[in-house]
Formats: structure tokens, C-alpha cells, sequence
């Protein structure tokens, strides 16, 4: 038997704090993006063992969605990243104020 | 004795893990940055295994470390310099709010589960040698949960247009480089 679920939900909380810091500290777009995927990642940790926990598939499933979902959230965000650099715009997320075309 | 290799592994997973989400929040580089969001992904894929979801630790390299990650590198390559901005903003209250809030959110979440399952945590189901497997999950996802699969389809299709239409120039831009052009 290796370590209870418990120990796993440590884990996945202080990871979607630590992503928490990241998105809030960073001013970098990329490592807001970065920091976002450690959210996402501890979530699916948590949701890994609920499953395990009640000995059910839906957990993994779940998470596998979720998977999904972050590859086109990636996709979307670093289109963003790349159409504002190439406007020769500052890549700083204090300064993407307005969002007009 | 299979239980303390189990342990040791555990433990040296979840050590990196952890200290390579706090070197991704970290660096100020954005390339070291997503390196160390890598070596976060596969350690998190170990906790995965011991927590026998074998499938999606496997997606999770594949996907993840693979795919994503590359894409990450590639972009951040392509912005050379230019992805190096301050490593924070504003003054230094926001900061110590940001800190802040993310101590609360941790401790809120600890009390949350703590309260609501804290309990329930110690009963855990047994579950055979097939549980996570490739098969199984396939079977889940043509059987149970056919819905979902055929909606991250679509949310695919939809995120592989978006990204061509952000990454085509609009008419506008090709003007403005016709502008830059006419007169340097």
C-alpha cells in the first residue's frame, strides 16, 4: 500500500497555490500560461485521486477532458502571445489594457 | 519492503514536483520557465502511476510534455528577447497581496476538504489490476461517457481554427507593413 489519498490532496493544493502565485506575481504572458497548466495539473491530480479513492473511472475521464481542454487553451493563448508581439506591442500582461483590434 | 520503495517514490515525486512549480513561478527567464514545467508534468505523471491511472499518466506525457510543451518552447524561441519582461509589476503591496491570496486559497482549500470529506478520506476502495487501463478507459469513453468524447472533439476542431485565425495577418497589419515599407 503506498501513501493515502490525503497525502495526494496535499499535494494537489499546495501545486494550485503555487500556480495561484504565478498567475497573480508574473507579469510574462508565458509564464502566466505556465502557471495556469500547474493549476490545471494539480486539479487533475485531485480529480486522479477522488477516482482512485472511490475505486471509479469518472475521475480519470474527467480528467481527461480537462487535458483537452488546456492543449486548446494553450493553442488559443499562445496565438494571443504571438499576434501582440507581432504588433511590436510590450509583452507585459499590466499593460493589455484595452483589447480592441 | 514494496511498501517502502512505494513511499520512497512517492515522496521523490511529489519533492519534484513541487520544487519544480515554484522554479516555473520563479525563473525569470520564461525558457527555464517551461523546462521546469516539464520536469513538473512527468513527475506528476508519477503520482499518476502510483495512483493507478496508468492511461492518463501516459496521455499526460504524451500530451503534456510532449506536445504542449514543445509549442511552448517553439513560441518562446520565436520571441527570443522580447519574452523577458520584469518579473513583477506594480508596487509592492500588490505583491505582498498576491502572496497573500494565494495562502488563503490554499488554507481555504485544506479547510473545505478537511470539513466536508476529512473522514471519508481513510476508506479506500479496492480496485483490481485492470483499473486505468487503456481498455478500460476506452470503454468508458465509448460506452458512459461517448458525450464528452465527442464534445472535446468539437472544443479541438474549434481551438486548431482559432489558432490559424490569430496566427493569419489581417488585412489591416498587411497594410500597416505596406505603410512601414513606403516609407522607412
Amino acid at each position: 500500500m503506498g501513501p493515502d489519498v490525503t497525502w495526494y490532496l496535499v499535494v494537489a493544493a499546495l501545486l494550485f497555490s503555487i500556480g495561484t502565485l504565478g498567475v497573480l506575481l508574473r507579469r510574462s504572458p508565458l509564464i502566466v500560461l505556465l502557471s495556469l497548466e500547474i493549476m490545471l495539473n494539480s486539479a487533475n491530480l485531485a480529480l486522479i485521486s477522488f477516482s482512485r479513492l472511490h475505486g471509479d473511472h469518472d475521475g480519470q475521464i474527467f480528467a481527461l477532458a480537462v487535458m483537452a481542454v488546456a492543449a486548446s487553451e494553450v493553442v488559443v493563448g499562445l496565438g494571443l502571445i504571438v499576434a501582440v508581439a507581432r504588433r511590436k506591442l510590450v509583452l507585459d500582461v499590466d499593460r493589455f489594457r484595452v483589447l480592441r483590434g | 519492503m514494496g511498501n517502502v520503495l512505494v513511499w520512497a517514490i512517492w515522496i521523490g515525486a511529489a519533492a519534484a514536483c513541487l520544487g519544480s512549480g515554484i522554479a516555473v513561478v520563479s525563473f525569470a527567464n520564461p525558457f527555464f520557465s517551461a523546462l521546469a514545467l516539464i520536469g513538473n508534468l512527468a513527475s506528476l505523471a508519477v503520482l499518476f502511476l502510483l495512483a493507478s491511472a496508468e492511461f492518463v499518466a501516459a496521455a499526460q506525457v504524451l500530451v503534456y510534455a510532449g506536445a504542449v510543451m514543445v509549442m511552448f518552447l517553439f513560441v518562446i524561441a520565436y520571441l527570443g528577447g522580447r519574452a523577458d519582461t520584469p518579473f513583477e509589476g506594480g508596487p509592492s503591496w500588490v505583491s505582498f497581496g498576491a502572496v497573500l491570496a494565494a495562502t488563503a486559497l490554499l488554507v481555504e482549500i485544506v479547510v473545505a476538504i478537511g470539513l466536508k470529506a476529512g473522514d471519508l478520506l481513510a476508506d479506500e476502495a479496492e480496485v483490481g489490476a485492470a483499473f486505468g487501463s487503456p481498455a478500460e478507459i476506452g470503454r468508458f469513453f465509448l460506452t458512459d461517457h461517448l458525450l464528452a468524447f465527442e464534445i472535446t472533439s468539437i472544443v479541438l476542431l474549434i481551438a486548431a481554427v482559432g489558432g490559424v485565425i490569430l496566427g493569419t495577418k489581417t488585412r489591416a497589419e498587411e497594410q500597416l507593413d505596406r505603410l512601414d515599407k513606403a516609407a522607412p
